[in-house]
């Protein structure tokens, strides 16, 4: 698969002020465990309830959703980000900020589409399986960390931008990388939070 | 030492909250399907209606039980990593403590306010600002829901005390929100 060149080495430098009392470089120190042990657990009891994938999937998006609408706001709070003015400036705000600030881990942003409206983000390490090593039997068709995908839909929506955030890639599944595809679809009317120009 | 305040908690706490809200629909018991019980409950039929009610308090007392059964598997696998370097304990009471200040400072970046015992098995544990209950309000229709928002914490620490030995029953009540107390239960085999 070719890969359009890391946008990060040719377009402006941003420094994205990071959150006061957070450290760069200490993403070990980040007490994730009892998020990232009830996320399989979670999991775990969809997995019980329910036996399609598909259904699975669908349900972590949909509590994902509800998380980012939420999360959003925190965020914007807590984090020192001025207004984007181009869909790759967002991506990389989540990937450098907001992965940064919740998960401990920066994702590399890589653009999919010259038009610059898909990007994905590819996660080196995803925090998310850490204390798991294969995805639970007979659930092949799994995008375990689907709940991200969910929560950056949700928190995008609040700043007036649709897409379409998926899973394509997963190590878990036995894919070479864990990679998520966000896609601008379009620009939403009403203020809400924070708007684009 | 407390660990540096992290962002990572906003996430966990609104994790927990949908998970609630999963719990309750996959079982039947969001405010949608009580609200049709609810209806027929008010029906002619004294019959049916006793047994919609039941119904709809059993159901309740299922997703409290799913909840904290999460919450035990996982206040097993944390209370591993909690302890990894710590001495062993001398008695149950010791063990009380490390769940006050150590395990509820990992948990929740603060401790429990305050320890109370009897000396027989019987501890009560209280949290005078439960960082799970502060994003809802004190009303007194919320007083009514309020164990399902403490059953997974309930699991944690019976699951927690269960890896260190101690076999118990744990459960919480809500004073005034976001007030709680968690009362632990000691079995002597």
């Amino acid at each position: 698969m070719l890969r359009k060149a890391d946008l990060r080495s040719t377009a402006v430098q941003k420094d994205w002020h990071l959150p006061a009392g957070s450290s760069s470089g200490s993403a070990h120190h980040m007490n994730t465990e009892l998020f990232v042990l009830t996320y399989g657990a979670l999991v775990a009891q969809l997995c019980k309830d329910l036996q399609n994938d598909e259904d699975i999937n669908k349900e972590l998006d949909n509590m994902g959703y509800n998380i980012g609408v939420r999360l959003i706001e925190d965020f914007l709070a807590h984090s020192d980000v001025r207004r984007c003015h181009s869909f790759y400036e967002t991506v990389d705000v989540i990937s450098k900020v907001a992965f940064k600030m919740y998960l401990g881990v920066v994702p590399n942003v890589i653009c999919k589409d010259p038009a610059g409206d898909e990007y994905s983000l590819l996660l080196e390490r995803n925090p998310l399986v850490n204390f798991l090593e294969d995805l639970p039997d007979n659930h092949s068709s799994l995008w375990y960390s689907n709940l991200l995908c969910g929560i950056l839909r949700g928190a995008l929506k609040m700043v007036n931008l649709a897409t379409d955030v998926c899973f394509v890639q997963d190590r878990l599944k036995g894919d070479k990388e864990t990679e998520i595809q966000i896609k601008f679809l379009r620009k939403l009317e009403g203020s809400k939070l924070m708007g684009h120009k | 030492t407390l660990p540096f305040p992290m962002a990572d908690e906003v996430l966990f706490e609104f994790l927990h909250m949908e998970m609630i809200t999963y719990v309750y629909k996959s079982l039947g018991q969001d405010d949608q399907s009580r609200n049709n019980l609810s209806k027929e409950s008010y029906g002619t039929n004294t019959a049916a209606r006793d047994e919609n009610r039941v119904t709809l308090t059993l159901e309740h007392g299922k997703c409290i039980s799913v909840l904290e059964g999460m919450g035990f598997r996982v206040g097993q696998g944390l209370i591993e990593r909690y302890t990894k370097d710590t001495p062993s304990f001398k008695d149950d009471l010791d063990v009380m403590k490390f769940m006050c200040k150590d395990f509820w400072t990992h948990l929740f970046r603060k401790q429990i306010d305050n320890l109370r015992t009897n000396h027989q098995g019987t501890y009560v544990l209280q949290d005078n600002r439960f960082r799970l209950l502060t994003q809802i309000s004190g009303g007194k229709q919320y007083l009514e829901e309020a164990p399902k928002f403490l059953a997974y914490t309930c699991g944690l620490m019976r699951g927690a005390l269960s890896n260190l030995g101690v076999t118990c029953a744990v459960t919480a009540e809500i004073s005034v929100i976001p007030a709680c107390k968690f009362q632990v239960v000691i079995q002597r085999t």
